[in-house]
C-alpha cells in the first residue's frame, strides 16, 4: 500500500514539524488518515478484524511517538482499533444469532454488561466460532447516540439485512469494512461536533448573574459561554490573559464582541480575583486516565486558587481528549518546552546570552503545558455529559479496549 | 492530506498571481571562506554536525517548513560528499519539496555560484538565497508578501534582506556570533536599506555617510544593533545582475554595497526585520558555539534536538535541558550538567563530569574526565583523566589518558593526542599539513589558490590522510608519544582574530582590556560613536575616501575643473569638449550646475591671473581675453539666476582670499561681465539684496559696485535699448 505509506509519511512530517497542533485538529487528521488506511487495506474472507487491526496498529506505531505531547493521536488510534473490534463482535453476534441490530438494542440498558472485559483479537475469533455475544457498551452507546442525534435511518435496518445477506453469500469482507468506515466517519463527526455537544449543556451549568473565570483561549470554552449567552443567561466572565501567548486577550475580544460582560486580568491576579468568582471553566489539552488534566500553562495555579476558595473547577474536554494512559512524570514527559522568544525579545537580551564574554548566564524556559492533578478538578464536561474525575476510568473502559493500551506490540528496542 | 499540505505551502503565494510559480531557493553549500579550517579541508562545512545534526539539515528543514518547494543546492568544494550525503538522506524523496544539486568545481565565490545558477536558467521567480549554514525558524510568509508588494509597485526592489536585532558587545565590537559590528542605515518608513557597512576592526567611531543620503531621505535611521541573518529574498534580476557585473564576488561586500553605491540602475534593497523568530548564520567557530547554545536553549524551536531527529534514534529532553539519546551507558558516579546533549551509544565512565557540552554518537569517555563547553563529534575515544575545555573534537579523534585540551583547541579528524600531552590554547591540529599558500586573511578568502586546495583534497582525501598516518606515527610527534597530527601555525594577523572567532569564551583579560580601551576612548576621544550616533555628514564615499578627507571634496572638484580648463587652454581643446568633461566631473562629484559655474569661473580668473601682467589694466585685458575665448564654457552653466549669483559670490571670494589683485578691478570686471551677458541685471541686484543684511566687512564689494548697481537701478526701462 504505497499510497497509504505516503499519506502516513506526510502526516508524520506535519506532526514532526509541529505543523498540526491542537488536539482537535490532530484527532481529526488522525481519524481521516486511519480511515484511508482502512479503506485501502485489502481484507481477506477470514480474520478480517485481525488484518484491519494489524494494519491500523502498524500505522499507529509510526505516528504515535512522533509528537508525544499530542496524545490525541494515540487516543484516536486506540478508538479506531476499538471500533474495529466492536464491529467485528457485533458482526459475529449478528451472524451467529441470526439477529439484526434490533436484538442488540433490546439490551440497551443492560447494566451488568457495562464492564464487560474487552476482547483480544484471538478471543474475538474464538467467540466468532463458539457463541453469540451481545454487543458491548460501546456499540450500545453508539446506537443510543445514533438514535438520539440522527433519527434512525432505513439504512440501519438495511445494515443488518445486508449483513446477513452478505454473510450468506460468504463475502462479508466489503460489508465489514464498510461498517468500520461508517463507524470511523461517525467518530470524525463526533470530533467535529464535540464543541456543540458540550455547549448544549451550558445552561445546566451556568446560572444567572454568575461570574466565571477562565484562562487562555479555548474554542470549547468560547462556544460553551456563547451557548449560555444565546439562551439568555446573563453572566460575567473574567479572563486571565494566559501569558506568554496571551490567547486570553483574543478570547476576551471574541466574548466582548458577542455581548458578554468580560474582564481581562493578568495571570498573576488570579488569586486576587478568585474570591469574586462562582466557577472556573477551562479547556484542556488532554485528560488522563486518572482524571488528571494536561492543560495550557498556568492552569495548575488557577486550580489551586479555586480549591483554596472552594470554587468549582470545571474542565471542558471532547471525548477525543480522553487518554487511556496514566501520567508518569507529567511535568517532564507530558510537556513541551517551546521557544523562549515568546517570553523574551531575543534582541533585547542577546548580550546577556552571549556566552563568549562569560555572561551567558541567562536561561529562559517556556513550557507549554501544566499538569493539573485530579483532586483539583470538580467536574469534567464531555460530549456525553458531566463526569467526576474519579469516573474517568469508566469512560475510558467504554471508549477503549484494554488490549490496545499499548499499541506497540513487538518487543521494542529501547523505550 | 497531500492537498492539505499543499494548501499550507501555498499560503505564502500571492493569490493575484495568475501563473503560480513555485517558491524556489538557492542554497549555497559552500561558504567560500576558510574560517573553519582545518576541519573543512576534509569535510564540507555544511556537513559538520551542529548539535549532532549536519548543518545543512537545519537549513533544508527550515526551507521546507517555510513553504519553499524547490531547492537548488550549490556544491563546490567537497561536492561529492555533499551530494552523496543528500542522496542517502531523505531529502531527495520528499513530496512537494524537490532538492536538486548543482555542482561546479571552479566557482570560488558566491558570485560565481550565482552566475552558474543563472546559466542553468532554472530560477523562474522570486527565490530565497541562503547558505547551507543558516539556522532559522522564521516564517517567510510576511517577508515574501512584503517583497512581492514592493516588487509590484517598484520593479527596482530586487532584494529583501532579513535582519534581526541583536546587540553587539560594546567593548569588543563584535556580535555574539563573532562577526564584526554592522552599521546599517534604513529608511524607517519604506524599510529601504540605504547604507551597509560591516566594518573590520577599525571601529573608531567615524562613519562616512553620503550627504545625498541625508538630503534625499526625509528620515533615516542608523542601526548598529542589527544582525544580518544572511537570508535574502531575491527577484530573478539579482542573478542577471551578478552576471552583468562579473566582478561581484561577495554577496555583501560587493553585491549589496555595489547596488547601494551605484544609483545609475536604481536597484533598491529592502530589509525585513524579524522579532520573535530566530535566524543566524554560522560564520566562524564562535558562532558555531553560540548557535549550538541557542539550539540547546530552544530559541530555534521547533528545530531542537528532541523534535528534529534525523535517523532512527530519538532524543529525549530531561530536566534542566539535558538531551539524551537512547542506549547511553553512563556510570552512576558520572555527572552530567545542565544544557548538555549526549548522542546515542555513548559510554561514560566513573566520576566523569560533562558540562555545557555536546557529545556525539558512539563516543567512549573514560573515568575522571572533565569536559566543559566542548563539542565532541562522533566515535571519539577519550581515555581516563583527560581534561577538555571549550574545544571542538572531530570524528575519530583519540585522546590518550591524561591529555589536556586548553580552551579554543580544534582537533580535526582522526588526530591522536599522546598521553599527558597538553595542547596549547587556540591550536588547530589536523592530520593534514597546513597548506603553504594558506592565507587566512579574510579579504582574500575567495582567492583561487585556497579553493583549488580544497578541491584537490576532495579528490585525494583518503590517500593523503593515510599517507600522513604512515609517515607521522613516529613515537615523538608534535602531539606527544604516539600522537598523530600537525599543529598548524597561526599566520600573522590572525593572532588577534583567534580569540575573537574561537569557540572558547573570550578570556577575561581581553574583555577587561577592551572595556578599558573603550572607556579611554569615551574619555579622550569625542569621536567614539555612541549608540545614538553623532554623525558627521560626508559628501561622498567614493573609493578614494581613505586617503582624502572628503569634507574637502568641493576643493578637489575645483582643482579638477581648473586642471581640465588649463588643459583645454593649453591643448586648444574645443569648448564643447571642455563642457563635456566638466559635465562628467559634475556627475562623478555629484555637484550642481552652480558649483560648476563657480569652479569654471574661478579657473578662468586664475588663468587670467597667471598670465603675465604688469598692471591692473593688463590684468583686465587678460580677463577680457580669456572670457572672449571661453565664455561659452561658463555660460552653459548659467541657465538660472542662482548660478549667476554664485558666480558673483565666487568672484567676491576670489577677490577677498586668493587673488587680491582683482579687488580694485571688481566693479570693472563685474561691469564687463554684465556687458558680456555673463551675469544679468537681476542677478546683480539680488546679489546686492542678499548682502544687505550682512556684516559691514562683507559689504566691501557691494559698496564698490554701488555705482554700477545705482546705474542699473536707475535705468531699468531703457536697459534694453541702452545696451551697447
Amino acid at each position: 500500500m504505497p499510497d497509504v505509506q505516503a499519506l502516513v509519511n506526510d502526516f508524520v512530517n506535519l506532526l514532526k514539524k509541529r505543523r498540526i497542533e491542537g488536539s482537535q485538529a490532530t484527532a481529526k487528521q488522525t481519524a481521516v488518515l486511519l480511515r484511508s488506511v482502512i479503506s485501502q487495506q485489502r481484507v481477506p474472507h477470514t480474520n478480517q478484524a485481525t488484518v484491519l487491526i494489524n494494519a491500523v496498529r502498524a500505522v499507529g506505531e509510526q505516528i504515535i511517538d512522533v509528537n508525544p505531547i499530542e496524545l490525541a493521536v494515540g487516543n484516536i488510534v486506540r478508538r479506531v482499533l476499538h471500533i474495529i473490534r466492536e464491529e467485528d463482535l457485533s458482526l459475529v453476534t449478528d451472524a451467529v444469532a441470526g439477529l439484526g441490530m434490533f436484538a442488540g438494542s433490546d439490551d440497551e440498558d443492560d447494566v451488568e454488561r457495562d464492564d464487560y472485559p474487552a476482547l483480544s483479537a484471538a478471543s474475538v475469533a474464538a467467540a466468532a466460532r463458539s457463541t453469540s455475544r451481545p454487543p458491548s457498551l460501546q456499540t450500545l452507546l453508539e446506537d443510543v447516540t445514533d438514535s438520539a442525534v440522527v433519527p434512525p435511518t432505513p439504512s440501519s435496518g438495511g445494515d443488518s439485512e445486508g449483513i446477513s445477506r452478505t454473510l450468506e453469500k460468504g463475502s462479508s469482507g466489503r460489508k465489514f469494512k464498510h461498517d468500520v468506515i461508517e463507524a470511523v466517519n461517525e467518530l470524525i463527526q463526533d470530533i467535529t461536533s464535540c464543541h456543540e455537544q458540550i455547549a448544549e449543556q451550558a445552561v445546566e451549568h451556568i446560572h444567572q448573574n454568575e461570574v466565571i473565570l477562565t484562562l487562555g483561549s479555548s474554542k470549547t470554552v468560547l462556544e460553551f459561554l456563547c451557548a449560555a449567552k444565546e439562551k439568555k443567561r446573563s453572566f460575567k466572565v473574567v479572563v486571565a490573559e494566559g501569558a506568554p501567548r496571551y490567547q486570553g486577550q483574543v478570547l476576551a475580544k471574541e466574548l466582548a464582541a458577542r455581548g458578554i460582560q468580560t474582564t481581562v486580568i493578568a495571570d498573576s491576579a488570579t488569586f486576587a480575583m478568585i474570591s469574586q468568582v462562582n466557577m472556573v471553566i477551562v479547556g484542556a489539552h488532554a485528560v488522563m486516565a486518572n482524571g488528571g488534566v494536561i492543560a495550557p500553562i498556568g492552569l495548575h495555579m488557577v486550580a489551586l486558587a479555586a480549591q483554596r476558595h472552594a470554587v468549582p473547577f470545571v474542565v471542558l474536554a471532547g471525548s477525543h481528549k480522553l487518554c487511556p494512559l496514566y501520567p508518569h512524570n507529567p511535568q517532564v514527559l507530558l510537556t513541551e518546552l517551546r521557544s523562549p522568544s515568546e517570553l523574551l525579545d531575543f534582541g533585547e537580551f542577546s548580550d546577556l546570552m552571549d556566552s563568549a564574554t562569560g555572561s551567558g548566564s541567562l536561561h529562559v524556559v517556556n513550557p507549554a503545558f501544566d499538569y493539573v492533578p485530579p483532586n483539583l478538578v470538580s467536574l469534567f464536561i464531555t460530549d456525553t455529559g458531566g463526569h467526576n474525575p474519579s469516573y474517568m476510568y469508566r469512560l475510558i473502559a467504554d471508549y477503549y479496549s484494554a488490549d490496545d493500551l499499548v499499541v506497540k506490540q513487538r518487543p521494542t528496542t529501547g523505550s | 492530506m497531500g492537498a492539505q499540505k499543499k494548501s499550507g505551502a501555498r499560503v505564502s503565494e500571492d493569490p493575484d498571481e495568475l501563473v503560480r510559480v513555485p517558491l524556489q531557493a538557492v542554497l549555497l553549500a559552500d561558504s567560500f571562506t576558510t574560517k573553519f579550517r582545518p576541519i573543512t579541508l576534509e569535510r564540507p562545512k555544511v556537513l559538520l554536525p551542529l548539535v549532532n545534526v549536519p548543518m545543512i539539515n537545519y537549513t533544508l528543514t527550515w526551507l521546507e517548513s517555510a513553504g519553499v518547494e524547490e531547492v537548488f543546492v550549490f556544491c563546490c568544494s567537497h561536492s561529492k560528499q555533499v551530494i552523496s550525503y543528500l542522496e542517502k538522506s531523505e531529502w531527495l524523496s520528499q513530496p512537494n519539496f524537490t532538492v536538486t544539486t548543482v555542482e561546479s568545481q571552479n566557482s570560488v565565490s558566491a558570485g560565481d555560484a550565482l552566475r552558474v545558477i543563472y546559466e542553468r536558467n532554472v530560477i523562474h521567480g522570486d527565490f530565497v538565497l541562503i547558505s547551507g549554514d543558516t539556522v532559522s525558524n522564521m516564517s517567510l510568509t510576511q517577508a515574501l508578501l512584503e517583497h512581492k508588494e514592493r516588487k509590484k509597485k517598484d520593479s527596482n526592489a530586487v532584494m529583501t534582506m532579513v535582519i534581526k536585532r541583536s546587540k553587539p558587545n560594546p567593548a569588543i565590537h563584535q556580535s555574539r556570533l563573532g562577526t564584526d559590528e554592522l552599521f546599517m542605515a534604513i529608511d524607517p518608513n519604506t524599510k529601504q536599506l540605504l547604507y551597509y557597512e560591516d566594518r573590520a576592526d577599525q571601529s573608531k567611531g567615524t562613519l562616512h555617510l553620503d550627504k545625498s543620503l541625508l538630503a534625499d531621505n526625509p528620515s533615516l535611521s542608523l542601526h548598529h544593533d542589527k544582525q544580518d541573518c544572511y537570508i535574502d529574498i531575491c527577484s530573478p534580476e539579482v542573478l542577471s545582475l551578478f552576471t552583468d557585473n562579473f566582478d561581484y564576488q561577495h554577496l555583501r561586500r560587493h553585491f549589496v554595497k555595489g547596488l547601494l553605491l551605484d544609483d545609475i540602475m536604481g536597484y533598491k534593497i529592502f530589509v525585513h526585520e524579524i522579532h520573535s523568530d530566530y535566524a543566524a548564520r554560522i560564520d566562524n567557530f564562535r558562532s558555531y558555539d553560540t548557535v549550538s547554545k541557542d539550539i540547546i536553549h530552544r530559541w530555534t524551536y521547533p528545530l531542537v534536538p528532541d523534535v528534529m531527529n534525523f535517523g532512527d534514534t530519538a532524543t529525549k529532553l530531561e530536566r534542566q535541558g539535558i538531551y539524551r539519546a537512547s542506549e547511553i551507558s553512563q556510570s552512576q558516579s558520572a555527572v552530567i550538567g545542565p544544557f548538555t546533549v549526549i548522542g546515542s551509544g555513548t559510554k561514560i565512565g566513573h566520576n566523569t563530569k560533562i558540562l555545557n557540552s555536546v557529545i556525539g554518537e558512539g563516543c567512549k569517555i573514560g573515568s575522571n574526565v572533565i569536559i566543559e563547553g566542548c563539542y565532541i563529534w562522533d566515535n571519539i575515544s577519550i581515555e581516563d583523566g583527560c581534561k577538555l575545555q571549550h574545544a571542538i573534537v572531530c570524528d575519530g579523534v583519540i585522546i590518550k589518558s591524561g591529555a589536556v585540551l586548553e580552551p579554543g583547541v580544534i582537533l580535526s579528524f582522526k588526530v591522536v593526542v599522546g598521553p599527558e600531552f597538553v595542547v596549547p590554547p587556540y591550536s588547530n591540529v589536523s592530520l593534514l599539513q597546513q597548506p603553504i599558500e594558506e592565507d587566512s586573511d579574510e579579504e582574500l578568502e575567495y582567492a583561487d589558490s585556497t579553493s583549488v586546495i580544497g578541491s584537490q583534497v576532495d579528490k585525494s582525501d583518503v590517500e593523503i590522510a593515510s599517507k600522513v598516518l604512515e609517515t607521522h606515527f613516529s613515537p615523538a610527534s608534535e602531539l606527544g608519544m604516539g600522537g598523530a597530527g600537525h599543529v598548524w601555525s597561526t599566520c600573522e594577523g590572525s593572532h588577534e582574530e583567534e580569540w575573537r572567532h574561537s569557540v572558547a569564551p573570550i578570556p577575561k583579560d581581553k574583555v577587561m582590556e577592551a572595556i578599558k580601551t573603550m572607556k579611554d576612548d569615551l574619555e579622550n576621544d569625542d569621536s567614539f560613536l555612541p549608540p545614538s550616533g553623532e554623525l558627521k555628514p560626508n559628501s561622498n564615499y567614493s573609493d578614494d575616501d581613505d586617503h582624502e578627507d572628503s569634507r574637502d571634496d568641493s576643493y578637489y572638484f575645483e582643482k579638477e575643473v581648473e586642471a581640465t580648463f588649463l588643459r583645454a587652454v593649453h591643448e586648444n581643446i574645443q569648448e564643447s569638449h571642455l563642457i563635456l568633461e566638466i559635465n562628467s566631473l559634475k556627475l562623478s562629484y555629484n555637484k550642481l550646475a552652480a558649483d560648476c559655474a563657480g569652479a569654471v569661473f574661478s579657473a578662468m580668473m586664475k588663468y587670467a591671473l597667471d598670465t603675465p601682467h604688469s598692471s591692473a589694466d593688463v590684468l583686465l585685458q587678460n580677463v577680457q581675453a580669456v572670457f572672449t575665448k571661453w565664455k561659452k564654457a561658463l555660460t552653459s552653466y548659467l541657465t538660472d539666476i542662482d548660478e549667476q549669483i554664485e558666480v558673483i559670490l565666487k568672484f567676491e571670494e576670489i577677490c577677498e582670499e586668493s587673488a587680491k589683485e582683482f579687488a580694485p578691478l571688481f566693479t570693472r570686471i563685474l561691469h564687463y561681465l554684465y556687458n558680456e551677458d555673463v551675469v544679468e541685471e537681476d542677478a546683480i541686484l539680488s546679489w546686492e539684496a542678499e548682502l544687505k543684511d550682512a556684516d559691514e566687512a562683507d559689504k566691501v564689494f557691494v559698496k564698490q559696485a554701488q555705482k554700477l548697481i545705482q546705474w542699473l537701478k536707475e535705468a531699468p526701462e531703457e536697459d534694453d535699448d541702452d545696451e551697447e
